[in-house]
């Protein structure tokens, strides 16, 4: 396994100079670095010295991929796409344009936004397992009729109306928790009630309606006839054999998302003042900030890249037969 | 069962702990209920906080209250006045010839080669605890160098143990003047003072030398390098020196960007591994002001506590006609600041920050159009006023004419609309007559604003009231109040100007005209579709080019665009600050100026470069006129609208008067701390009833489903 896990890891670093290559292209065909300079600098009295300057500093003066004044190597090195995208893997982030360290606001920012999506992950994950199982107990009545009409309902609706109507209705009508905000250690927790409520809530119906289809597919299988031949409770049909049975589905879907969990989301951290990550990238494209642009793409490459690799595992953990070789 | 009792009491417990006394959806710690704090929002995040480089209204929001100019402005008085606030008086300018011979004080700007302001600052005042001060027995600096091992426990500044304080001297402030050329601050002024501070352009090229002959993360110690223009003369007094006469300098004396900086907090944060950490000046500020910064979390809030050194100021005796009745001056004399403590808190959302007001975590807000009619009401005289359900509340309304302009502006280098043509000049006054901005205020802004009749706002010197301060070429003076001409003016402009029915009368062809815009938002559709229909009311065909900031933001600087719009949020209230805006060789294409319209008549010009520099009174006005009438005529811009600030203030929330200019009004705002926490707790008593009904409902479902389940396994067993 450590063999297979190695070679994932090589395939990688071409993966990641490649996501690199095209954020960077990205960027700067949307922005020239005089652009960049010039939002920084504020909207009144920019010189174009000014411009040259902060250009200079940053390091942006120079060419972007290709630098044919220079000599030897220095034609591929003494540009910006090398500059800026070397340190990335030795996971030095470096400075944003406007100074700050990127890797200090990143860890100093992941945790609010872990302390939401972490939650949501667990307790949905449970809910919705445990509701497609009712569901997949009751299948063909109307319990499972109603189950269905209401996961297609819950999963018609936008992710943002949970939120808005969470709001007014929790907070504004109940008056039972803040509206938005945050806090450190156990104050936290009244500030993260509602949004992992809503966030569970809001992931009911793709989630359960998902793993009830999977269920279902499970429950026609002949060991769970034999299970039942054998005078097993349901219960234990459901949740001792067809929840086992059922797991490498629900791992492909559920580990890779676990490392993207520091990412944060940016609707429900904006609407509940969460300080994460969630707005940290869209923040940094409206700025033209491209030190943070690039590291945050590196980082989701990589988590994700990470989540694919433990999906992998995870699936020798539950299926005895899956060698990783 | 009793781990579920466990794990329930687990997340109740630590959850009812935290409401405490207070409501349970107070957003704020229980133990400040009651408290004398104010509490607002913020929606953009300050990027600097660094005094020579922070420039827009949200930065200057916190820096405003913490770093002190040798200015400010008069909280109450209209029009704005300076008055001194660490200078000791207003400083008057010595003017020099170019021998360097004084002259008199009403000489012709022309032969005025230097202005020198001598600033004396009131002596006695400190700046705030700070570790940069900190010193040991023997007087020697406890945190000037420190090494990497020093700064292992460092997270924040808040970390180091020890401050100190010391006295402002005139050093300080020479040493700031010194910092906007320096080359790793790139101050937003340095450009514009570079032109008027003598020797402050090569004071930079100076710099940028120093710099690069330094190590990598060395300290550049700008007391190594004089600067002609900023001279310390004792230890209260310092000397600026600008090349001819500039007046306005004085407004700029009121900005952050003239307040002191300590040389030692410069050195304390060069340190090798502080920026590495984000302690930096530009995160924590050292003032000598009513606050200071002591929470920086700019992605969910900041904190301004009274600073324990200020020096002490009282609120103003004297105000406008009116404030007296108001209550504005019910604590006139008293001792400044009234708050002990700011709260702003990030609100990117206008749902939550609306609701939160409403419930009174909030003590002020701004009104978004979503929430204006639940908000503002329109009395049949046609003034704002607050709704019932506001006035239930005790929230009331304040509303002020911001020195603002947004506008539609012609590229006078377009072959088509730009330009002295009478052609040119025609179709574009036929254009600003046919373009109906009290509709447009009216639909899109929710009637706050009042339409443009210049470039130069009411209540700012040079604009006029009545009958004499009307666009003559858009407007009509009707019983009492402007009237737009009537439609049949822009299309007959129209005709005359050789357009007759929006066709080229010698092509017959359509007249295509193109508006650059940037337009992304979900309200920009309406407001595209506005302005086409106001081109068409006089048979014009508009093409609308929406792009991207950038490519947007290039057009403008290399002329490409036709029509665009575009706005100004003015840095001082004077006329020169605004006229500026049309004067040519300001102009944005060849220049890097912010003429955008690339607007340059020579007589205007000469105008301006006679106004600029003149004191106010009726000689200023009378050119100003002239140039108003200048401007006008030619129709450079549309001239749009001034907008309108609405504001709701609750009951306890005291003493507010809007003030554009000034942005360190929080040290005269009081509030009624008691009444506040009794209205949180009547209007945001939890109701609980609904989670008994969900537990029902729940049981209700569950009941059913066990015996469903039995069933079913006892029919399996059969």
């Amino acid at each position: 396994m450590i063999q297979y896990i190695i070679r994932r890891i090589l395939y990688a670093i071409p993966i990641l100079i490649g996501v690199n290559l095209i954020t960077f292209a990205l960027f700067f065909v949307v922005n020239t670095p005089d652009n960049m300079a010039r939002i920084h600098l504020g909207m009144k009295h920019v010189t174009p010295e000014a411009v040259a300057k902060w250009k200079h500093e940053r390091g942006y003066d120079k060419p972007l991929l290709w630098n044919g004044a220079a000599q030897g190597e220095k034609k591929a090195t003494d540009t910006i796409f090398f500059e800026k995208s070397v340190g990335m893997f030795a996971f030095d982030f470096g400075r944003s344009d406007e100074g700050r360290d990127i890797a200090y606001d990143i860890r100093t920012r992941m945790w609010p936004s872990l302390a939401i999506a972490l939650p949501v992950f667990v307790i949905g994950l449970a809910v919705n397992v445990t509701f497609a199982m009712l569901m997949a107990f009751f299948r063909a009545t109307y319990v499972d009729l109603a189950g269905v009409v209401l996961c297609v309902a819950m999963m018609s609706i936008s992710g943002l109306f949970y939120i808005i109507g969470g709001q007014y209705l929790v907070s504004k009508l109940l008056h039972l928790t803040p509206i938005s905000g945050f806090d450190g250690g156990f104050n936290a927790l009244k500030f993260i009630v509602l949004p992992v409520v809503i966030g569970v809530v809001a992931g009911i119906g793709t989630g359960a309606r998902w793993y009830r289809t999977i269920f279902l597919e499970e429950t026609s299988r002949d060991y769970v006839r034999t299970a039942r031949a054998k005078g097993l409770s349901e219960l234990s049909v459901l949740f001792g054999h067809v929840l086992k049975n059922a797991m490498i589905p629900i791992l492909t879907g559920a580990v890779v998302v676990i490392p993207l969990l520091f990412m944060g989301s940016l609707i429900s951290e904006s609407f509940f003042g969460i300080p994460g990550l969630g707005s940290y990238t869209i923040d940094a494209i409206n700025a033209q900030d491209f030190a943070i642009v690039r590291a945050m793409v590196f980082l989701g490459s990589v988590l994700y890249i990470v989540g694919l690799i433990l999906t992998d595992i995870s699936y020798t953990l539950v299926d005895p037969r899956i060698r990783l070789e | 069962m009793t781990l579920l009792l466990r794990l329930t009491a687990l997340l109740v417990l630590p959850l009812l702990a935290a409401c405490g006394a207070s409501p349970w959806n107070s957003p704020y710690p229980a133990a400040d209920a009651g408290k004398n704090i104010t509490y607002s929002s913020f929606a953009d995040k300050p990027k600097h906080l660094d005094p020579a480089q922070s420039y827009s209204s949200n930065e200057i929001t916190f820096t405003a209250q913490i770093y002190e100019p040798p200015l400010q402005y008069h909280y109450l008085k209209r029009p704005y006045t300076l008055i001194p606030l660490a200078a000791a008086e207003l400083p008057r300018p010595l003017f020099l010839d170019a021998q360097g011979k004084a002259l008199p004080a009403g000489s012709a700007p022309e032969k005025i080669a230097f202005s020198v302001y001598e600033i004396r600052i009131k002596p006695g005042m400190r700046y705030q605890p700070h570790p940069a001060f900190a010193r040991d027995a023997q007087g020697n600096y406890l945190y000037h160098n420190l090494k990497a091992a020093d700064l292992s426990r460092i997270y924040k500044l808040a970390d180091f143990p020890q401050t100190g304080t010391r006295e402002l001297v005139a050093a300080d402030y020479v040493y700031q003047i010194k910092r906007l050329a320096h080359p790793r601050l790139n101050s937003p002024i340095f450009g514009l003072m570079s032109e008027y501070i003598v020797g402050l352009k090569a004071y930079s090229q100076t710099l940028d030398k120093a710099q690069k002959d330094l190590p990598p993360g060395g300290f550049l110690d700008l007391s190594r390098f004089p600067l002609e223009g900023a001279e310390v003369v004792d230890r209260y007094t310092y000397r600026v020196k600008l090349k001819g006469k500039y007046p306005q300098f004085l407004y700029w004396l009121a900005m952050p960007f003239f307040a002191p900086v300590p040389a030692e907090a410069d050195r304390f944060y060069s340190q090798p591994g502080m920026a590495e950490k984000n302690i930096t000046l530009d995160w924590y500020p050292v003032g000598s002001g009513p606050y200071m910064l002591t929470v920086n979390d700019p992605n969910r809030r900041m904190v301004l506590e009274r600073n324990p050194n200020f020096h002490g100021e009282n609120y103003p005796s004297e105000g406008e006609p009116g404030d007296a009745a108001a209550g504005l001056l019910r604590d006139a004399g008293k001792p400044l600041p009234f708050i002990d403590k700011a709260v702003f808190s990030l609100e990117k959302e206008s749902i939550p920050y609306w609701n939160k007001f409403l419930q009174g975590y909030y003590d002020a807000s701004g009104i978004t159009s979503d929430s204006f009619d639940q908000a503002v009401r329109v009395t049949t005289q046609g003034e704002a006023d607050v709704t019932d359900m506001m006035r239930e509340k005790g929230i009331r309304l304040q509303t002020a004419v911001t020195a603002t302009n947004y506008y539609y502006g012609f590229n006078m280098l377009d072959p088509v609309i730009g330009g002295f043509s009478e052609r040119a000049r025609k179709l574009r006054q036929a254009i600003s007559v046919a373009i109906d901005y009290e509709e447009f205020i009216s639909i899109f802004a929710n009637g706050r604003g009042i339409p443009a009749q210049g470039p130069i706002p009411p209540g700012i010197f040079g604009s006029r009231e009545g009958a004499a301060g009307i666009n003559p070429y858009v407007y009509d003076w009707v019983d009492g109040r402007p009237k737009r001409k009537p439609v049949e003016v822009a299309r007959k402009l129209l005709a005359e100007a050789g357009y007759p029915e929006g066709r080229d009368a010698q092509t017959g062809k359509p007249l295509l005209l193109y508006l650059d815009i940037t337009a992304s938002g979900p309200d920009d559709k309406a407001r595209l579709d506005w302005i086409r229909k106001q081109f068409q009311k006089i048979d014009l065909q508009l093409v609308v080019r929406n792009t991207d900031y950038n490519r947007f933001q290039d057009k403008i600087r290399k002329g490409n665009a036709q029509i665009f719009h575009w706005g100004w949020n003015a840095d001082y209230p004077d006329p020169e600050n605004f006229l500026f805006l049309l004067y040519g060789p300001n102009a944005r294409v060849g220049k890097e100026g912010e003429n955008s319209a690339n607007y340059d008549n020579p007589e205007f010009n000469r105008l301006f470069e006679q106004m600029k520099n003149m004191d106010n009174g009726p000689a200023r006005q009378n050119i100003i006129d002239a140039m108003l009438r200048i401007a006008r005529h030619d129709a450079p811009w549309i001239w749009g609208f001034h907008p309108k600030q609405y504001g709701l203030y609750h009951a306890w929330y005291q003493n507010i008067k809007p003030n554009l200019m000034a942005n360190n009004g929080l040290k005269y705002v009081r509030v009624d701390a008691a009444l506040r926490a009794r209205k949180q707790r009547e209007w945001n008593r939890p109701v609980l009833w609904p989670l008994g009904l969900l537990a029902v409902a729940l049981a209700a479902g569950i009941v059913p489903a066990v015996a469903a389940y039995r069933r079913k396994e006892r029919q399996a067993a059969k």
